[in-house]
């Protein structure tokens, strides 16, 4: 468990981060969303000393960071950022293990640790292992900067806007991913990022900063339908806000019985996902499993109730 | 490429024969020895002289780049960074200075031989090494350096590990600039008696003797050229190493 407390960092007089409080909990993303110069990323940085704060404290799992050396307390967190920041000179293998090695991992751990993490980003190690980073593609690139985030097994992980630089189709597969490794390592993430889309998307806790203030902590479909402010809401997309809301629903849950013709979509998919195919297809519903695996639909008026009824 | 090795080879070959065999070459200077007077220099052992003026410029240069690359290092760390202008100024005397005069003002204080020839080369090399270095440093990929400090390098590790490594082949351009200007200007270390090439050239001019004003200048020419295309090779490869590497296939 990360907490945050009563953190404040003043440049030149003016508070980039104002008094900011929030828990993180151990195996949840949190994504910190705001506009450039909310001080999202002064916060994030603040966490490991990167900037160090005018006041208050961050806690580790209780201990404080402050009392921490700054090296010791960076090799614990993992740091992944825009752009990757590999290091050009050394192979995949290298950049990957490279805090294992600072460590002072024996090498044969170090070695499986890496072929185990480039498995975990489908990346072939037999293939990848000897390459430099000058021979990986902008996606490729950034799953090992990740990796090699992840490589010591961190308590924490933080993320500073790390898909930026990706294109919107392979943005869209390293969020996936993601999520996929984070479920399955059970891994603790503070992202950083300006878009609200891959906040909502990802994040178990979303927040929202503005003007170095924390002004909404909540989970996503919180964000949604109950805004805090007025920022919050623009920030949602006031018209979009129903459409982000049936994102987060997965079709399984308001599926209704009723046997109709087609190939069911999976349990899993997204009500938008859903809304989608209906307008697609022009049917007013559509087939999907359900969690117990037997066929159901979901029809145009249920989707419609279902984001009146929380928006 | 394989044109460029061919050139290569034989040019070693023929610096080598230059060398070892000064004898072979006696019909080609001949014709500008004056009529009755030597041909190729027999004083001294040209292969021992070689070596005597390669030993000076790589005692230079390496202090010179032990000292520079030191300057820049220490003027790129946040806490040197008020000493960037002194040490650019330092520098740049050391460059504005004609060897010449640094071997008369040196010859007093050291005595004639080595010595004042190692001072005017030293310093004439510090230039090109800290300002190469000084860029080098200062101009690193601003993600790898901010994720070195992220992932929990020490300053020194990032120095050792990242920043050095990353600016070797500006360094080494700065190197390769300095260690052809001293072959060259080690040869008038000769007028102190330091033994160098220069000696050949200078018993020349004193002489008369074009013959061996020629082939104390090849040898040294060609000792420049051989040793600034082994430094661009290297150069080469190291930025092909740090990315060039997808571009080139």
């Amino acid at each position: 468990m990360i907490e945050i407390d009563q953190i404040t960092k003043i440049y030149d007089g003016a508070r980039a981060v104002d008094a900011v409080s929030m828990t993180v909990e151990t195996g949840t993303i949190t994504v910190i969303v705001g506009t450039s110069g909310s001080g999202k990323t002064t916060l994030l940085r603040m966490i490991n000393r990167l900037v160090e704060p005018s006041s208050g404290d961050v806690r580790i799992n209780g201990e404080a960071t402050a009392e921490m050396s700054k090296t010791a307390l960076r090799r614990r967190i993992g740091y992944a950022i825009q752009g990757h920041g590999l290091f050009p000179h050394y192979t995949v293998a290298r950049n990957i293990g490279v805090v294992p090695q600072l460590l002072g991992w024996p090498a044969a751990k170090i070695a499986a640790r890496v072929d185990e993490l480039l498995d975990l980003f489908s990346m072939a190690p037999e293939q990848f292992r000897t390459r430099y980073p000058a021979e990986l593609s902008g996606g490729q690139a950034q799953r090992v900067g990740v990796a090699r985030a992840l490589a010591s097994r961190p308590d924490l992980l933080l993320m500073d806007e790390p898909f930026g630089a990706l294109d919107p189709i392979i943005r869209a597969r390293a969020q996936e991913d993601l999520r996929r490794i984070q479920r399955k390592l059970g891994s603790t993430i503070v992202l950083v990022t300006h878009d609200m889309q891959e906040a909502i998307q990802l994040g178990d806790r979303v927040a929202v900063m503005d003007a170095g203030r924390l002004v909404q902590h909540a989970t996503p479909a919180q964000i949604i339908t109950e805004p805090a402010t007025e920022f919050v809401a623009e920030m949602v997309g006031g018209i979009e806000r129903p459409l982000r809301l049936l994102s987060l629903i997965p079709a399984c849950e308001i599926a209704q019985d009723g046997q109709i013709e087609g190939t069911p979509l999976p349990a899993q998919t997204s009500l938008r996902d859903v809304l989608a195919q209906c307008l697609a297809s022009g049917r007013d519903a559509v087939p999907v499993l359900r969690e117990d695996g037997t066929q159901g639909q979901v029809t145009l008026a249920a989707i419609r109730a279902r984001a009146q009824s929380r928006a | 490429m394989k044109i460029g090795a061919l050139i290569r080879l034989a040019l070693i070959a023929l610096l080598l024969a230059l060398v070892l065999r000064p004898e072979w070459f006696t019909w080609a200077f001949a014709p500008f020895a004056p009529p009755g007077g030597p041909v190729i220099y027999t004083r001294a052992s040209l292969l021992s002289l070689a070596l005597s003026h390669l030993g000076l410029v790589a005692l230079a240069s390496t202090a010179s780049t032990l000292i520079a690359v030191t300057l820049a290092v220490l003027v790129t760390r946040p806490a040197g960074a008020a000493f960037r202008p002194l040490s650019r100024t330092i520098t740049n005397i050391g460059q504005t200075f004609p060897p010449v005069a640094v071997l008369a003002l040196a010859v007093p204080a050291l005595g004639f031989g080595a010595g004042p020839t190692l001072v005017a080369l030293f310093l004439y090399g510090l230039l090109p090494i800290f300002e190469n270095a000084m860029t080098g440093l200062s101009t690193l990929p601003p993600a790898t350096m901010e994720a070195a400090r992220g992932i929990g390098l020490s300053r020194w590790q990032r120095l050792v590990r990242v920043e050095l490594p990353l600016a070797m082949p500006v360094i080494l351009t700065g190197i390769r600039l300095s260690v052809v200007i001293s072959l060259g200007t080690a040869t008038i270390g000769s007028t102190v008696a330091a033994r160098t090439l220069g000696e050949i050239i200078i018993a020349g001019l004193l002489t008369n003797n074009t013959a061996f004003v020629l082939q104390g200048g090849l040898i040294v020419g060609l000792f420049a050229v051989l040793i600034y295309d082994a430094l661009v090779q290297l150069e080469t490869y190291l930025s092909w190493r740090l990315g060039a590497r997808r571009a080139r296939g």
